[in-house]
């Protein structure tokens, strides 16, 4: 008995290349790849007879000639007679640094208000409920803008510091002055500085070096400490008393260096038309944190308080028909779980956080968009590359942190059949 | 074991205890809700305290409220050192808030396409009004164009002809191929608006000249400028997002990756930088010496970036969707699009309703940025109005006016899918 053996192979005509299912996917392909081979050449052309018009060419080279401008808060050693290169590097780590401060503190906003929204507490759930529909509806472009002209016009002047009765005076024992020219905070100083040492980005302070590797070392002398109790516990049963040596361990060794380092705050002091010392954080830095944090903090509660709501009841119920207090429930049963919800729209936040930051634009904050993007732009009329650059850290930045997400998401997922 | 032997036992009944005093009322319900241990009492008095500490600053400053005045020097005056609020900023500037530097006698052209802008709405919104005027919402954008920037009608008109064109030829060539009626309708579209559409139109123009004022795109702003990016970035963004998604999960690897490749791109740089790029580097990649609108180029860039986070938000809803939804529609022998159109999309659409209101209302506020490229929208305009001598110093009145606006629009929006939701709801999980 002959095996049926499909149809009959027909030989190819040219409409089946449209019709036939067989063919069809690969003749879509071939005309999309076309259209992109021809669109991608089109625009290349364009852009080289463009160029040649202006009489640009393509390089990067401006990043090695002299920058000739001012960044105000540098976290790296940087003057005006640094390079475009070196500029953007600021930029981008002062991008970076709001970016984390906004996230911390959204997260903590965030947190705060989507369990709050929860809670039994009438009030407190309906105050809730408006700060994350006022914050949710309002462009976030508007509240920074509305924390800057708040910082700039509502505060005091470093004039009204001044004389016998003045009109503002500094917060907490004389320690932060808030004024319209920012908010002036104690910093750390040492009187027996170790001094500086140079390193890839720049110098770094081997003070801060010197205390971070002392903490090191005490922690792993207390994870020593702590398995040389485990091992003592396995051995005879008993475990020896450790709370007080581990805290001997984890202070006693950096109290020493403090002192030694002559360990002191640097309180800030008007002097003339300011106030010196201490750390100067920018009303642009402000607006942008302030801003940010509030904004993203009401999208955080959303997703926290889904998150809790997502978990099914029978959960919490069998965790106390276990025994277990709630204290216990929330930290062993429902926050795992929760968080499994909670973490991916929270990283997404994250990056929006970072992207966002591109708004300091409107405060005067130096951010990547600022330097490379664009006093840099405008000083050396390379729009192309710069822009290319600029797109291309933001795009590195943004799958850096959506491949966490991925990694996380992967490590948390359900494992089902 | 004998009840008798038990060592003791009750003998009388006990009378019955009065009803608990506070079983509901206002004493219980505030000990429940507000005062349910130290905590729960600790928050009600620092919330209690927040709110009357809010009320009491702000009380005065809204019950001074000043709305005629002409600068902030003459409101301070009649204020006479007490606090208050000056709305008179609103007032005064009412128009360029709204319209921005439209010419003022021309004002009712933006307030009837408004009006249109509800009837067009309506019926896609509401299903209580009549399909057929969806025919008037199809209409609607050419005319709405016409209104605001003016110039010849011919012009929209000649636009939309090219969509009849398309038409025409898919109706003829559908008999010889659905590919290539395909083909053939957008070829024949794009030609007739490259080559055709500046002929017909002057022509037209010639035989009966119907025209409005033109008015430059650089005279409209405040919220007319946000309205008319965000309707129109919503409406482009939403089709596109769902031929990106698609793109996405479909089957064939260039389109995946071409898909993949652009929502990933946009979706990691932020939108100022995309606007920029419309504003700045467009020049490079076009043709030497074309030029068009900027707020054509701004309206481009948004769509784009929006349709990238609607993709994401629907391929999540198809991705929710069960499978056998998709064996069953191919089961039934529909090919890929009507698989698409009658069975997947309409259910991963209502799946994905509260992301994609969301990416509309994130659309909404970002119109916001396009202030960094020199267009005036309600933001740009408050800075411009705070650089003014009349109303350096002030603040809170113009953000609270914008923020408002911006909430109304937003809020609605977000109260709307709700809505739609509870309308589409069909299942019983």
């Amino acid at each position: 008995m002959a095996t049926n053996s499909g149809a009959p192979r027909q030989p190819l005509r040219l409409n089946m290349l449209f019709n036939d299912a067989r063919y069809r996917g690969r003749t879509v392909q071939v005309i999309a790849f076309c259209i992109l081979v021809l669109s991608a050449a089109w625009l290349v052309d364009n852009t080289i007879r463009n160029l040649a018009a202006l009489g640009k060419d393509f390089s990067f080279s401006f990043l090695w000639s002299k920058a000739g401008y001012d960044i105000a808060p540098h976290a790296i050693d940087y003057s005006s007679t640094s390079t475009h290169g070196r500029a953007a590097l600021v930029g981008l780590l002062n991008t970076l640094i709001v970016a984390a401060m906004a996230c911390v503190m959204a997260t903590f906003l965030g947190v705060l208000a989507g369990v709050l929204r929860l809670s039994d507490n009438w009030i407190v759930a309906r105050l809730m409920t408006v700060y994350v529909e006022c914050f949710r509806n309002i462009p976030t472009l508007l509240w920074i803008i509305v924390v800057a002209a708040v910082m700039s016009e509502a505060m005091p002047a470093p004039n009204a510091f001044r004389g016998e009765s003045p009109t503002a005076s500094m917060l907490l024992w004389d320690s932060i002055a808030v004024t319209n020219r920012g908010i002036y905070l104690p910093v750390p100083d040492f009187s027996r500085s170790l001094g500086q040492a140079p390193g890839a980005l720049g110098s770094f302070d081997l003070n801060y070096a010197a205390i971070l590797a002392v903490l090191a070392l005490s922690l792993l002398a207390r994870w020593a400490l702590l398995k040389h109790a485990q091992q003592i516990q396995s051995a005879t049963g008993e475990r020896p008393v450790t709370w007080w040596k581990s805290l001997c361990i984890l202070i006693a060794p950096v109290v020493v260096l403090l002192y030694a380092i002559g360990f002191h705050l640097d309180y800030p002091a008007l002097k003339g038309l300011n106030f010196t010392g201490g750390l100067q954080l920018r009303n642009s830095f402000i607006a942008l944190w302030i801003g940010l944090s509030v904004y993203t903090g009401a999208f955080i509660a959303e997703n926290v308080r889904s998150g809790i709501l997502a978990i099914s009841r029978g959960q919490s119920e069998a965790a106390h028909a276990l025994g277990l207090s709630s204290g216990r429930t929330m930290r062993l049963v429902i926050l795992p779980q929760a968080l499994r919800i909670i973490v991916p729209p929270l990283i997404s936040q994250y990056l929006n956080i970072t992207k966002n930051t591109s708004l300091g634009l409107a405060v005067g904050y130096m951010d990547l968009r600022s330097t490379l993007g664009g006093i840099t732009i405008n000083q050396t009329g390379r729009e192309l590359e710069g822009m290319l650059m600029m797109m291309l850290i933001y795009v590195a930045i943004s799958l850096t942190i959506s491949g966490a997400m991925n990694i996380y998401n992967n490590r948390v997922r359900l494992k089902e059949r | 074991m004998n009840i008798h032997n038990a060592s003791w036992v009750r003998q009388d009944i006990i009378a019955a205890s009065p009803r608990p005093a506070a079983q509901g009322g206002v004493a219980e319900w505030a000990r429940k809700n507000l005062f349910n241990g130290w905590l729960s009492t600790l928050l009600t008095v620092a919330s209690v305290t927040i709110v009357v500490w809010m009320a009491m600053a702000l009380a005065p400053w809204l019950s001074n409220s000043i709305w005629r005045a002409n600068s902030l020097a003459e409101c301070r005056q009649i204020l006479d050192g007490a606090s208050g609020a000056c709305w008179g900023v609103i007032r005064d500037r009412w128009p360029q808030l709204l319209f921005g530097f439209y010419p003022p006698h021309l004002y009712w052209r933006p307030v009837l396409t408004f009006a249109l802008l509800i009837a067009a709405l309506a019926p896609i919104l509401f299903r209580a009004i009549p399909q057929r005027a969806l025919w008037f919402s199809a209409v609607y954008p050419g005319f709405a164009y016409w209104l605001i920037w003016g110039g010849s009608l011919w012009f929209p008109v000649a636009v939309y002809c090219g969509v009849v064109v398309a038409a025409g030829l898919l109706y003829l060539t559908a008999r010889v191929s659905r590919g290539l009626a395909v083909a053939s309708a957008t070829v024949g579209a794009a030609l007739w608006w490259t080559y055709a559409v500046q002929l017909v139109s002057a022509l037209a123009d010639d035989v009966l000249p119907i025209a409005l004022t033109p008015v430059a795109s650089r005279e409209i702003g405040g919220f007319l400028l946000s309205i008319i990016i965000g309707v129109t970035g919503i409406a482009l963004s939403l089709p596109l997002g769902i031929l990106l998604a698609l793109g996405r999960r479909s089957s064939l690897p260039l389109i995946h990756l071409l898909s993949v490749t652009f929502i990933e791109f946009i979706r990691g740089v932020p939108l100022i930088t995309l606007l920029f790029t419309a504003s700045l580097l467009l020049n490079y990649f076009l043709p030497p010496g074309t030029n068009f609108d900027l707020i054509l180029r701004v309206v481009i860039m948004v769509t784009l970036f929006a349709s990238a986070y609607m993709a994401e938000v629907i391929r999540g809803g198809l991705a929710a969707l069960p499978r056998g939804q998709y064996e069953a529609a191919e089961a039934l022998g529909l090919d890929y699009w009507k698989a698409q159109r009658l069975v997947i999309l309409p259910q991963a659409l209502k799946i994905s309703i509260p992301g994609i209101v969301n990416s509309f209302i994130g659309l909404f506020k970002d119109t916001t940025l396009v202030m960094f490229i020199g267009l005036l929208d309600p933001i740009a305009l408050a800075a411009a109005i705070r650089a003014n001598t009349d109303w350096q110093g002030i603040y809170w009145e113009l953000f609270i006016f914008i923020g408002a606006v911006f909430f109304v629009f937003c809020f609605g929006m977000s109260r709307y899918s709700i809505h739609l939701e509870r309308r589409l709801k069909t299942d019983h999980r």
